[in-house]
């Protein structure tokens, strides 16, 4: 491609798809990059949204990603089911190659590239990832059916998990470092009624055993410091997310924890041209409607930035 | 060449007796990343189907074969040769990840 485009959107979710139904409703005929097989962002890993607005029911996750991605569709974004793997924002214009060897290039660039799963950082997490290890209930909570395993974390991805898999798990135990959740009353009102959730407190697993699935894990109170075992099948880490800013370190500012450092309340970052929004820059709130708000506002940062 | 569906009743015949390497896509409908890997396995399947065979296994359906091979993630792409399990593939990847993960059988 040897044109340059006005914008090229990369990620998404609902930052994305927002950005993008933005962009090309200000005929700016944006491009993007939804990702060869993460397109449609953390949504598509979760079941029922009950809290974006609009939908009085809920609506499912993929649904609600596969309405956004053919509204983007029905105002004429260009859709690529591809990755970016590099890019070079530093120019005026911007540069950025795909997963299938193409190069694009840009005026502006709109980074919704959103966040990954923590891990703990144990050895035999990763090694077991597949084997019993999982970060995501709604994809693999089938393969636990009838088994007593762990969910590790306090906040709403946690105890949302841990009540799903009581779906097909016999018990299903909420290990936690403190002694109370950081989940909404509501989602943690649902957990300690259900019959299926056990709760273990001040706690926090150190290890994971097992040769070539997970057996058991092994724990320490964080209060004071006793360690012990105790037998689990399956272990899913939920305790937060990760910004994926990995490939625009040395490039765009990024606080201590990779996340982009934004102007002021815009989508603006350092490099002219180049705006970000959705779970890449939100720490605090990190929900589907916050990001596809940032999403719109990074489309009219960049129409602002691309009249003049 | 297209990837084919395999079944209890066909797994012995296309995959553990097969001559080439065969890859088993054990898939669901209701996974996403199963379904984003799809045509993925597709392309491939189109390009390399004559140095490995790619089948698909739907767990829902088959699922004695899937706790049998002890999947608990999907998807998840075992490579067969001879009838035995010589790779492991776990989680959606995107074409050239794959491609690198089967290296030693399209060469």
């Amino acid at each position: 491609m040897s044109e340059v485009r006005n914008v090229v959107i990369v990620g998404s979710g609902p930052a994305g798809y927002t950005a993008a139904i933005y962009a090309a409703r200000a005929q700016l005929d944006p491009i993007i990059y939804e990702g060869s097989v993460t397109a449609g962002g953390a949504l598509m890993n979760t079941t029922e949204v009950e809290n974006f607005p609009g939908f009085t029911d809920g609506v499912m996750g993929p649904d609600l990603m596969d309405s956004m991605r053919k509204q983007a569709k029905r105002f004429g974004a260009e859709l690529i089911t591809d990755d970016i793997v590099e890019m070079d924002l530093t120019g005026d214009v911007k540069v950025l190659k795909d997963g299938s060897g193409n190069t694009v290039k840009a005026k502006s660039v709109i980074l919704a590239t959103g966040s990954a799963y923590r891990e703990i950082g144990l050895v035999n997490e990763k090694r077991l990832s597949g084997h019993g290890v999982s970060w995501c209930a709604t994809c693999d909570g089938f393969f636990f059916r009838g088994q007593t395993i762990a969910v590790v974390g306090g906040g709403d991805s946690a105890v949302e998990e841990a009540t799903f898999l009581t779906r097909f798990a016999e018990k299903v135990v909420l290990i936690h470092r403190r002694d109370t959740l950081r989940a909404s009353k509501i989602m943690a009102e649902r957990a300690k009624a259900n019959p299926k959730i056990e709760f273990l407190w001040n706690t926090e697993v150190i290890d994971v055993l097992g040769a070539d699935k997970v057996e058991a894990l092994k724990l320490r109170n964080t209060v004071d410091g006793t360690e012990s075992e105790r037998a689990f099948t399956g272990l899913f880490v939920a305790i937060g997310h990760i910004p994926r800013s990995e490939l625009i370190v040395g490039q765009i500012d990024l606080d201590n924890e990779g996340y982009v450092i934004c102007e002021g309340r815009s989508t603006r970052t350092n490099q002219k041209g180049v705006f970000a929004c959705g779970d890449l820059v939100d720490h605090t709130y990190r929900q589907a409607i916050t990001a596809a708000g940032s999403g719109c506002a990074a489309a009219l940062d960049a129409e602002k930035f691309l009249a003049h | 060449m297209a990837t084919s569906k395999v079944t209890t009743a066909t797994f012995d015949a296309e995959v553990l007796k097969s001559s080439t390497p065969v890859l088993v896509d054990f898939w669901a409908e209701w996974c996403g990343p199963c379904r984003a890997v799809g045509p993925i396995l597709e392309e491939i399947s189109d390009e390399y189907g004559s140095k490995i065979k790619i089948v698909k296994l739907n767990t829902d359906e088959e699922s004695a074969i899937a706790i049998k091979y002890g999947i608990t993630s999907i998807p998840s792409m075992y490579v067969f040769v001879n009838g035995e399990v010589v790779t492991q593939i776990v989680g959606a990847k995107p074409k050239p990840a794959l491609l690198k993960d089967l290296e030693s059988f399209l060469a």
